[in-house]
């Protein structure tokens, strides 16, 4: 027993990555839950529109977060705000009476924290829930976890099938073959690409026939936040590869790629109850804003113009990701080069370069 | 180098893996339609001097001369064919690489599938073949181009005497072909029967030269005996000991030997091991 005891330890402390993982998945886990895991969201972004704007905005609950005081407009101008996710709750004041309290319902848990501290005080009206009226929790997770599908084909997916190709040696074959570095990476990736667009696809038909997801926004919009998050996990998923010599650890690291993304970006914990800190974590992952992108479109059905920050962050992401996935790739697939005078016609000429220079 | 003047190899290559010299200063000549046989033990570097040719590794010096990628075929030494392909797939897929049109790839496919004893084999899964028809589907794969250069690594490792034959009979054919085939072994029987033959030590040229320059070649008396000779380096040839006299002195109890090409390997490593021990 104890000699194989001995054999495994020496196997554990060779084995870096698994060790790592053994060490500092715990470490993340407790950080995560201590800093980001809370599903109470103390303040909530809020705007007061109408005549009374100034008036309301004054005695409202501190939990309401007041962002902007707008006399000047309407319910149209408030419900534009929630639809374009600049605040989460609308107060919409008349010449008298009562305000409308409008809330986002896609915010989950900011609107059901407003609803229960709305319905409790007097002189407030019944909030009126937008988007999401019955505060259903599917309604808000499909669109996030259809994000996860992607990560999953996109990232392991796409890991696994490059480096399947490094483990049983059949890269170096591709590598002799006259094709370039970015062919075979695109003819590699398209397949995953198919796959992922036929699975997002049928989340989405499933989202919304079985689950009554709202699908309210532009599926164009939609198609092209997907297309630029699919960059981003499938770049991840040749980075990985680069860095991977077998499929178990290609695995690893992946799930070390997805689990802050799962934790951290909002699709499970709110981003606004998260520690600061972990929060500008979330920002940096690519699932964070292809999250605000899908509830975007599906449930509020924001414009494109709504929606450029998650667009245009997903595009940087993916030029970067994607950028050095291909330069890591090409280094890994063609490390002799092509014109590096090492070919039949470069020494030729060398050669009719040292003769014309001897004469 | 061939009478049409057409011939691939390095000059002074350099290969290192960070620290690491893999290669230093191997020059290396095929010409076209001849085989040429790298050997060497384990670690000699027979492989980097292959991927520096086929250009899968960047030489840290010197220079190497081969065709178009296009021109080139290349068995590595891991399997080097798509498991989950079936024999016929892996052909098309490399064919329709190297630009074949699919009237050219099915001729040649036929072809190759008739020499190789392929055909009955050809809707069967590449991983699983036996070893040695999975060597013959990857050199067909290589040769389905006709290419110029035709770089083979240890092609024969672990493959059964007959499938070995044949493996030699398909490389054989592409020289007569034209094509300038590097084949490396660590069968020195096989070596034999190349045109030239370059023998890698440590990273390091030992010999090189033809089979017979090489065994010409050998300093000493190499002796052949029914006993272990005492007091000189032996190894053992079969059921009988073979010892080398570097004086060209004969032992007692011994005669002069028909030296082949493993004798004057396995010597010019005594000598490299008495130098690297000095």
């Amino acid at each position: 027993m104890w000699a194989m005891a001995m054999k495994e330890f020496r196997q554990m402390r060779r084995d870096r990555r698994t060790l790592a993982m053994m060490i500092l998945l715990p470490v993340l886990l407790l950080v995560v839950f201590g800093y980001a895991a809370s599903f109470d969201v103390d303040r909530v972004e809020t705007v007061v529109v109408g005549p009374r704007a100034e008036q309301v905005a004054a005695a409202l609950p501190d939990r309401l977060d007041v962002v902007r005081v707008a006399p000047g407009e309407g319910r149209q101008a408030a419900v534009e705000a929630l639809r374009d996710a600049d605040a989460t709750v609308a107060v919409v004041t008349g010449d008298g009476g009562q305000p409308q309290v409008l809330v986002d319902g896609a915010d989950l848990f900011s609107a059901r924290a407003v609803v229960t501290e709305l319905r409790g005080r007097p002189g407030l009206p019944t909030p009126e829930v937008l988007f999401n009226p019955g505060l259903e929790t599917s309604a808000i997770m499909v669109p996030g976890l259809m994000g996860v599908v992607l990560v999953f084909v996109g990232t392991i997916a796409t890991a696994l099938g490059v480096v399947r190709e490094r483990q049983s040696g059949t890269l170096e074959q591709l590598a002799v073959m006259p094709f370039r570095a970015r062919d075979v990476l695109a003819g590699k990736l398209l397949p995953y690409l198919g796959v992922a667009v036929v699975d997002l696809a049928v989340i989405v038909a499933v989202g919304v026939l079985l689950f009554d997801v709202p699908f309210n926004g532009s599926p164009l919009v939609f198609a092209l936040g997907a297309v630029e998050f699919l960059f981003v996990t499938v770049g991840i998923g040749v980075l990985i590869s680069t860095v991977s010599e077998t499929q178990g650890q290609a695995i690893q690291l992946a799930i070390m790629t997805m689990l802050p993304q799962i934790l951290l970006s909002g699709l499970i914990f709110p981003l606004q109850a998260m520690a600061p800190g972990v929060r500008w974590i979330g920002y940096l992952l690519p699932l964070t804003w292809f999250v605000q992108l899908a509830r975007g479109v599906m449930v509020r059905g924001a414009p494109f113009e709504a929606l450029l920050l998650p667009l245009g962050m997903l595009a940087v992401l993916g030029t970067v990701v994607f950028g050095l996935s291909i330069a890591r790739f090409r280094r890994d697939l063609a490390p002799a080069g092509r014109g590096h005078g090492v070919d039949a016609a470069a020494i030729q000429d060398q050669e009719a370069r040292a003769r014309a220079g001897a004469r | 180098m061939s009478p049409d003047g057409t011939s691939w190899g390095c000059r002074r290559l350099g290969v290192r893996y960070g620290a690491t010299v893999a290669l230093e200063e191997v020059s290396f000549e095929v010409a076209a339609g001849t085989v040429a046989a790298v050997v060497g033990g384990d670690g000699a570097g027979k492989t980097s001097l292959l991927r520096a040719l086929a250009g899968t590794v960047r030489p840290a010096a010197g220079t190497v001369r081969r065709p178009d990628e296009r021109r080139l075929g290349y068995v590595s030494a891991g399997p080097g064919v798509w498991a989950d392909l079936t024999v016929d797939e892996n052909l098309s897929f490399s064919g329709r690489a190297y630009g074949l049109s699919a009237g050219e790839l099915q001729r040649r496919v036929g072809g190759l599938l008739d020499r190789t004893g392929l055909a009955e084999a050809r809707d069967r899964l590449a991983g699983r073949l036996s070893g040695g028809m999975r060597q013959k589907l990857a050199l067909a794969m290589a040769v389905a181009h006709e290419p110029d250069l035709l770089i083979l690594d240890e092609p024969t490792t672990g493959v059964d005497p007959v499938s070995r034959a044949e493996l030699w009979r398909l490389l054989a054919a592409s020289a007569a072909g034209g094509a300038a085939v590097v084949v490396a072994t660590t069968y020195l029987d096989e070596a034999e029967r190349a045109a030239t033959v370059l023998v890698l030590d440590r990273g390091r040229s030992l010999l090189a030269g033809t089979p017979d320059e090489v065994v010409a070649a050998t300093p000493g008396l190499v002796v052949d005996a029914a006993a272990r000779p005492d007091g000189i380096p032996s190894w053992r040839r079969g059921s009988r000991w073979r010892a080398w006299s570097p004086d060209g002195s004969i032992p007692p109890g011994t005669g002069p030997a028909t030296l082949d090409l493993e004798d004057a390997v396995i010597v010019a490593q005594l000598r490299e091991d008495q130098r690297w021990a000095a």
